[in-house]
């Protein structure tokens, strides 16, 4: 047992960020917009550390697939805690087709170099709502899933599993290896203070292609149109009684 | 209307301040300017605490708060006849439902509560100029109030001066995005205006915790400093021009968008932090920086508050140009914040905290230059522990334990804030003689605020109001104040609460003169009475 844990990390528009269509509809814009860590993959690190701290697991590896940036998410990964990174280097028209399936072949290949014991996953990234990667990887890897953890604990080679489901919450108990991703609950992340900040400089991240795992990433999707939602009309406030009937006779409502 | 007279029987009796404990005005009123030593003619602070003490004694040697309001003065009352002029000029904006009107009778603090009877809501300039016309001709007072975020109790009536309310006039008129100058009417929420300039690439040249409720016209009448100061200055600095109607309903037209225009007395000047006593300004053109391409925010614990001078030093030879604000709040705020707002600390528990923010336009060269004052601030043990944020959600989660200890002390119970300009050295000397001197009378007595800009924001706290307490803090803090030569509010202003400690921040001549002006300006006294200068100023 290698005591190997594998946290994905996905770098994604800051979710305070207003989002704006591209003027030709095949996207949204990202160019000089502020990204950061998707939430749900900050609460997988933050799991990860602590589990870390308990001696329960031994090295937290944090791993992110995408363009030159994406290593900036795996510093903050690295200076919540992690030991070390994995830049998997996907840039230009691959990147903006990269989807779970890919990223799901690239971490299950991932996991059985490294010799991983557990996958600790964001539930779903904030800019595609799939929900489909960690799914996916166990399947890959026909490992148990535990997805949308609240609660996670160890028990020698078993993992004890809270799930957040629609109808309330479920006990489950998995073997190791196993795929976890996790949900809003399961912790709360910490901030990344100064000396951590300033050791994780010095932490290694290693690039790779994908091709070097063997993985093909084309994309087997195509985006069509990405447009706004409907603009939401907006109500009106009235002072008087008259202006309401008024207003509503304009409307033809009346 | 049976309910006016009913009310006005109550009207000559009913307390206005919540926080006083007599109406002793009488004895405050014998007290003439010339009685008062300046804290600036002589130099002795022996003198200047005898010649001050005198503000708080009454006549008769008896204790009274110099916060306490004064008698009503002979303004006259509303009648059904002025009502009708008004429905007349604001169809379905004269509001008289005394549900409607209450919370317009009540200051943020709850501290302060009128009875004003009428609520009048403008949507243009004209509209206002015609209602002060009425109103001067008809000597009825009038309270104006935009956001009614005030901290000294001058947004609301003291006794039923009509108030008019400028939450209509919420319009931006132009933006010119070349040169940065914003013009709209005086109501526009600030939060509202710093949305509308984002999307536009500038931001507005303030910042404060109340923006989602404070409103542009209040923030000029106010000259309200808050978060950027340290940045991009004052109002003073940054509002180009205004559009003002004058007691008696004349439009003064200074609204220009000049950046440069020396021709004439800079009149606009007079009325930014007026407090609504000297105009009722409807319309504000402002400059507004870019808004910054690279935003962090440092999150800092310090030992002792001299290590905490020391990274200021640090901080601003270091980060310089890019410094945009610099913030402190002692360990008690940071427990009021887990306590009341269940807001965590970030980092390990430490005496003082800092945050830092800074703005620039290189992400890379901004990362660099704070990466290296980060460095040196922990190798060289100015700093304990702390954290860094580029995100705008972590960005706000820690600006959030800043700008939220304020409602934190609502929550510890009754609270007296006060607001001191101080030498920046000397600032955290007060809250520690403060604690000394209360012993445990008071709750809770913090100290945070805008330490860059010199600025203290000390507050105390007890579980409900208590009389004696206040008598042990003032006048203990202003005495303090005035020895070192500060300001008793550096940017709250006077209101209805401090208007009669501005002796000791201002020699007897100033307010003398600033006596003239009003008079020359709002001769019968009409607006905003009650606030800002003090009560033995005659006119």
């Amino acid at each position: 047992m290698s005591g190997r844990v594998l946290v994905g990390v996905k770098r994604v528009i800051d979710y305070a960020v207003k989002i704006r269509v591209k003027p030709d509809n095949t996207g949204v814009v990202t160019d000089g917009v502020k990204h950061s860590m998707n939430p749900f993959c900050e609460i997988a690190v933050e799991e990860a550390v602590k589990l870390k701290e308990k001696k329960l697991i031994k090295e937290v590896v944090a791993v992110s697939c995408g363009p030159q940036q994406s290593q900036e998410t795996i510093r903050t990964a690295l200076a919540m805690g992690a030991d070390r990174g994995i830049h998997v280097d996907v840039s230009g028209k691959d990147y903006e087709n990269l989807g779970p399936l890919q990223v799901s072949k690239i971490l299950a290949a991932l996991a059985k170099q490294e010799d991983a014991q557990l996958i600790l996953l964001g539930k779903q990234a904030i800019d595609d709502d799939c929900n489909q990667t960690g799914q996916m990887t166990a399947a890959l890897l026909d490992w148990p899933q535990g997805t949308f953890a609240s609660e996670v604990s160890l028990e020698g080679d078993k993992i004890n599993l809270v799930r957040e489901i629609d109808g309330g919450l479920e006990h489950i108990k998995i073997n190791t290896p196993a795929v976890i991703t996790a949900d809003l609950r399961l912790n709360t992340p910490r901030y990344a203070t100064l000396p951590n900040i300033m050791k994780a400089k010095k932490k290694k991240i290693v690039t790779v292609k994908p091709a070097d795992l063997g993985v093909d990433v084309t994309s087997r999707l195509e985006v069509l149109k990405v447009e706004e939602p409907p603009q939401r009309q907006a109500g009106m406030k009235v002072e008087t009684v008259e202006d309401l009937v008024v207003k509503l006779k304009e409307a033809g409502r009346v | 209307m049976a309910g006016l007279l009913k009310r006005a029987l109550r009207l000559r009796t009913a307390l206005r301040c919540l926080c006083d404990y007599s109406m002793l005005s009488r004895s405050t009123a014998t007290l003439s300017p010339v009685d008062f030593h300046s804290p600036f003619l002589t130099c002795s602070s022996e003198q200047v605490l005898a010649s001050t003490r005198k503000l708080h004694a009454g006549a008769d040697g008896s204790k009274v708060s110099p916060s306490a309001a004064p008698e009503r003065l002979p303004f006259c009352r509303v009648t059904e006849e002025d009502l009708a002029f008004f429905r007349k000029i604001l169809a379905g904006r004269t509001i008289v439902d005394p549900d409607l009107v209450e919370p317009s009778n009540v200051d943020w603090l709850k501290s302060v509560r009128g009875s004003s009877e009428v609520l009048l809501r403008p949507q243009t300039t004209e509209e206002v100029s015609q209602i002060l016309s009425y109103c001067n001709s008809r000597n009825l007072a009038v309270n104006p109030q935009g956001g009614n975020t005030g901290l000294v109790g001058g947004s609301v009536p003291v006794y039923d001066e009509i108030i008019l309310s400028t939450s209509l006039m919420n319009k931006i008129l132009n933006f010119d995005s070349i040169s940065g100058v914003l013009t709209c009417q005086a109501g526009c929420v600030l939060e509202n205006l710093s949305f509308y300039l984002e999307e536009r690439d500038y931001i507005m040249p303030l910042d404060l915790g109340a923006k989602g409720s404070c409103q542009i016209g209040g923030n000029v009448a106010t000259n309200a400093g808050g978060l950027r100061l340290l940045r991009y200055g004052s109002l003073h600095g940054t509002v180009l021009g205004l559009e003002l109607v004058l007691a008696d309903g004349q439009v003064l037209d200074c609204l220009s968008t000049l950046r440069k225009d020396n021709t004439g007395y800079d009149l606009k000047q007079l009325f930014i932090g007026s407090e609504g006593t000297l105009g009722v300004i409807t319309a504000v053109s402002i400059l507004c920086p870019r808004k910054p391409k690279s935003v962090n925010v440092v999150f800092l614990g310090c030992e002792t508050f001299e290590q905490l001078l020391k990274t200021f030093q640090l901080c601003k030879g270091m980060l310089g140009e890019i410094l945009s604000a610099f913030e402190f709040l002692d360990s008690e705020c940071m427990r009021l914040l887990n306590t009341h707002l269940k807001l965590p600390n970030p980092i390990s528990d430490c005496p003082f905290y800092i945050v830092i923010e800074t703005s620039g336009s290189d992400p890379t060269h901004d990362a660099q230059k704070l990466h290296n004052f980060l460095e040196e601030a922990m190798t060289s043990s100015l700093v304990s522990d702390g954290t860094v944020a580029t995100e705008e959600a972590k960005i706000k989660a820690l600006w959030s334990l800043r700008e939220r200890v304020t409602e934190a002390l609502t929550h510890d119970g009754f609270t007296y804030k006060y607001d001191i300009s101080l030498p920046v050295e000397r600032i955290y000397q007060l809250v520690t003689d403060m604690r000394k001197h209360l012993g445990n009378r008071a709750k809770s007595v913090v100290g945070y605020g805008h330490v860059g800009d010199g600025n203290l924001h000390l507050n105390v706290t007890s579980p409900s109001k208590d009389p004696a307490l206040l008598a042990a803090i003032e006048p203990f803090v202003y005495e303090w104040t005035a020895s070192c030569r500060g300001s008793i509010s550096a940017e709250h202003g006077l209101g209805l609460k401090k208007r009669n400690y501005i002796y000791y921040s201002k020699q007897s001549q100033a307010v003398a003169l600033m006596g003239n002006i009003k008079a020359m300006l709002d001769p019968k006294g009409i607006l905003n009475p009650y606030k800002t200068l003090p009560d033995n100023l005659k006119q």
